[in-house]
């Protein structure tokens, strides 16, 4: 097991199900969340490394999460996930402190390392005292 | 639309036209009308003048002539003149003075001619019964009308009255109008003018100069007479004459003045000529300046209603085109999202291959192959709309790192077949070292597909396409140049090519916009395109795009 805790939030169960399914099977303890509101409370009470984010889903939007997460868990590293090529919301996200920013589909194997990455990030900074 | 600009052009040619040709009318008119009614006015009062004056003159004549022979009955008495030397000494001495006397006689109240001096033997004739002889003896002084007489000679009679006491006698004188007609003749105007005298009757007294001898009738009409001068137009076998008649005073006598008034009025006439000429001329260069400007307005009108019409096509197109980017935009979303449940399924089931067990089973290569299949098939899905995306993306400007080599060569992809189709060789030449560049890439693959296909269109058939990359790290900048071996670009048009609307295909193929928004594609993205001859035919197009990387 990595040791590193992954938190998955989509709308859509069954993507975000089968992600969760395959990231354990990769030895990544992942959880998921099928909206902004359910990952928050996932927040409040289990720790999280890393954050696979969808941009586009109904009620709080991924950038409102985003944002929320920033200002309370400025720890997390945010991986943004978006159906849609806006350049805007990328840069806006990457703007409010996300990692980086991925288009779906998007295949495992190039999601794996940005993931790795982000943890990397996030120990680097603990390292370095707090922000 | 070629109907509304010639009924348009028509339109303003006859409003120009009439508002330019009508003031021109009315004022030549009207001043060609007021110089001929003065020149006329004129000309009649010189006639009146001539006439008057020669008027004065013969009246002047006959009251000498009248005085003369007063004269010489008063100072002489019947018995002095009677004996026959006495009157040949006076007639010898007023022949001296005048030469329009043809004789001299003395008549006594009988009318017995007792004296006379002169070349004709008409002594002792008696004139009893004569017409003048009684019109003398009531009226005392008698002129009268010409006669031929005996002599067949014109000649007319002046006869005075004398009482000696009691008794009374004439004396009477033959005056020849020879001498005479040439007085009334220097009223004579011109190549066309005459002037003669008639009597009451309409006779002429002095020969006429076309129109009969002595004593014919005149082809002037027959006036009573009159006080003072009048002037008439009359229609004469001539033609149309100007006639000034006056009465003399002393004998019944009517002066007559013609004049032509062709010959008179040439002035006039060549006035009309002129004027005529000049209204032609300035007819001809009113309706000319017409033409010309209306034509000049209409072309001006033609080209702002093309450019309005291309701008309106360009941006209806950009307008559908915004409006096809965010369908295609909302269209990618919504299917990647479907697409990426089924790539994380296929992804599942391809990791549940992985295990032992299901490896065993005598089915787990058709599975493999099937998810493989699955997951190649999503990829090929996945392309599509991100490919859509990046089409929505065209619209906005965007900053991204491109690879100039690579975005050629998809262009040159486009037009691999339309180049083949027309037999032109394309040959790339890259340079390896060029950097990414920080640019559209969209704008700018749109802009070397733009200048490839003017390339190609140039070329035509059977010829070549050189493209080259290059990179300049002096000026920070990728190149890349697109030359052919069309007939290259004629250097008048050379500055303009650039500019919006400027076009060489024909009315309808092109908008004129392309190189103009490459332009300012370029313009906006930092860089700059060029346009040249080659030496060896041909144009060269060269397109530089910053590198824009961190470190510039």
């Amino acid at each position: 097991m990595r040791p590193y805790r992954v938190l998955v939030v989509d709308d859509e169960p069954d993507f975000l199900e089968t992600l969760v399914r395959r990231l354990e099977r990769r030895e990544i303890p992942a959880r998921g969340a099928a909206s902004g509101k359910e990952a928050l409370a996932v927040l409040e009470t289990e720790p999280c490394d890393v954050m696979i984010l969808d941009v586009k889903m109904p009620g709080m939007d991924g950038l409102e999460v985003l944002r929320v997460v920033k200002t309370r868990w400025p720890a997390v590293e945010v991986i943004l996930l978006t159906g849609h090529a806006s350049v805007e919301s990328g840069i806006q996200g990457m703007e409010l402190g996300a990692f980086d920013y991925v288009m779906k589909p998007c295949k495992l194997a190039d999601l794996i390392p940005k993931v790795e990455q982000a943890y990397e990030r996030k120990l680097l900074r603990e390292r370095a005292g707090p922000p | 639309m070629d109907k509304d600009y010639s009924l348009l052009r028509l339109k303003l040619i006859a409003v120009t036209l009439g508002f330019s040709l009508i003031p021109l009318f009315l004022v030549g008119t009207s001043l060609y009308v007021q110089f001929d009614r003065a020149y006329s006015a004129r000309v009649k009062e010189t006639l009146r003048t001539v006439a008057e004056d020669r008027r004065h003159a013969l009246d002047l004549f006959f009251d000498e002539r009248i005085s003369q022979l007063t004269t010489l009955a008063y100072t002489h008495t019947l018995d002095e003149l009677v004996r026959s030397s006495v009157l040949q000494d006076l007639f010898e001495l007023i022949q001296r003075r005048s030469k329009y006397y043809v004789d001299l006689g003395v008549i006594d109240q009988n009318g017995d001619h007792l004296a006379y001096a002169g070349p004709y033997p008409l002594l002792g004739v008696n004139y009893r019964e004569a017409p003048w002889f009684q019109s003398v003896m009531q009226r005392g002084v008698h002129i009268s009308d010409v006669f031929l007489g005996v002599r067949k000679v014109p000649h007319f009679v002046i006869a005075v009255l004398r009482w000696e006491g009691a008794r009374c006698w004439v004396l009477r004188a033959t005056i020849n109008t020879d001498l005479f007609e040439s007085m009334v003749r220097a009223a004579q105007v011109g190549k066309g003018g005459e002037a003669y005298l008639v009597n009451e009757k309409n006779i002429l007294q002095t020969a006429s100069r076309f129109h009969g001898q002595v004593l014919t009738e005149a082809p002037t009409p027959n006036l009573a007479r009159f006080r003072g001068t009048r002037l008439l137009d009359e229609e004469l076998p001539r033609g149309r004459m100007l006639m000034a008649a006056t009465w003399l005073r002393n004998v019944p006598w009517m002066l007559v003045v013609l004049e032509d008034p062709r010959e008179e009025l040439l002035p006039i006439l060549e006035t009309r000529s002129l004027a005529l000429g000049l209204m032609v001329l300035s007819i001809c260069a009113v309706v000319g300046g017409t033409v010309f400007v209306v034509r000049l307005v209409i072309a001006q009108l033609v080209e702002s209603d093309r450019q309005k019409a291309a701008l309106d096509a360009n941006l209806l197109q950009t307008s559908k085109m915004a409006a096809l980017g965010r369908l295609a935009a909302g269209i990618a979303h919504e299917i990647n999202n479907p697409l990426a449940v089924i790539q994380e399924k296929a992804g599942w089931i391809h990791d549940l291959l992985e295990e032992e067990d299901v490896q065993a089973s005598e089915n787990f290569r058709e599975f493999a192959e099937a998810v493989g299949k699955i997951e190649q098939h999503v990829d090929r899905a996945r392309k599509v709309t991100h490919r859509l995306l990046g089409f929505a993306r065209r619209m906005e400007p965007v900053r991204q790192p491109v690879d100039v080599n690579r975005l050629v060569e998809e262009t040159l992809q486009f037009l691999e077949n339309e180049a083949l189709h027309r037999n032109i060789r394309i040959h790339v030449e890259r340079d390896p070292s060029a950097p990414e560049v920080v640019s559209d890439g969209a704008q700018l693959q749109q802009v070397l597909l733009n200048i490839l296909n003017n390339a190609i269109d140039a070329v035509g058939r059977d010829g070549q396409v050189w493209v080259t990359t290059q990179f300049d790290p002096a000026a920070r900048e990728v190149r890349v140049q697109v030359a052919d071996s069309g007939p290259g670009i004629p250097s008048e048009i050379l500055g303009k090519i650039f500019d919006p609307f400027f076009t060489t295909k024909k009315l309808g193929s092109g908008t004129g916009l392309g190189l103009s928004i490459c332009h300012s594609i370029l313009t906006n993205l930092g860089g700059r395109i060029e346009a040249a001859n080659r030496a060896e035919g041909g144009a060269v197009f060269t397109v530089s795009v910053p590198v824009n990387d961190l470190r510039a």
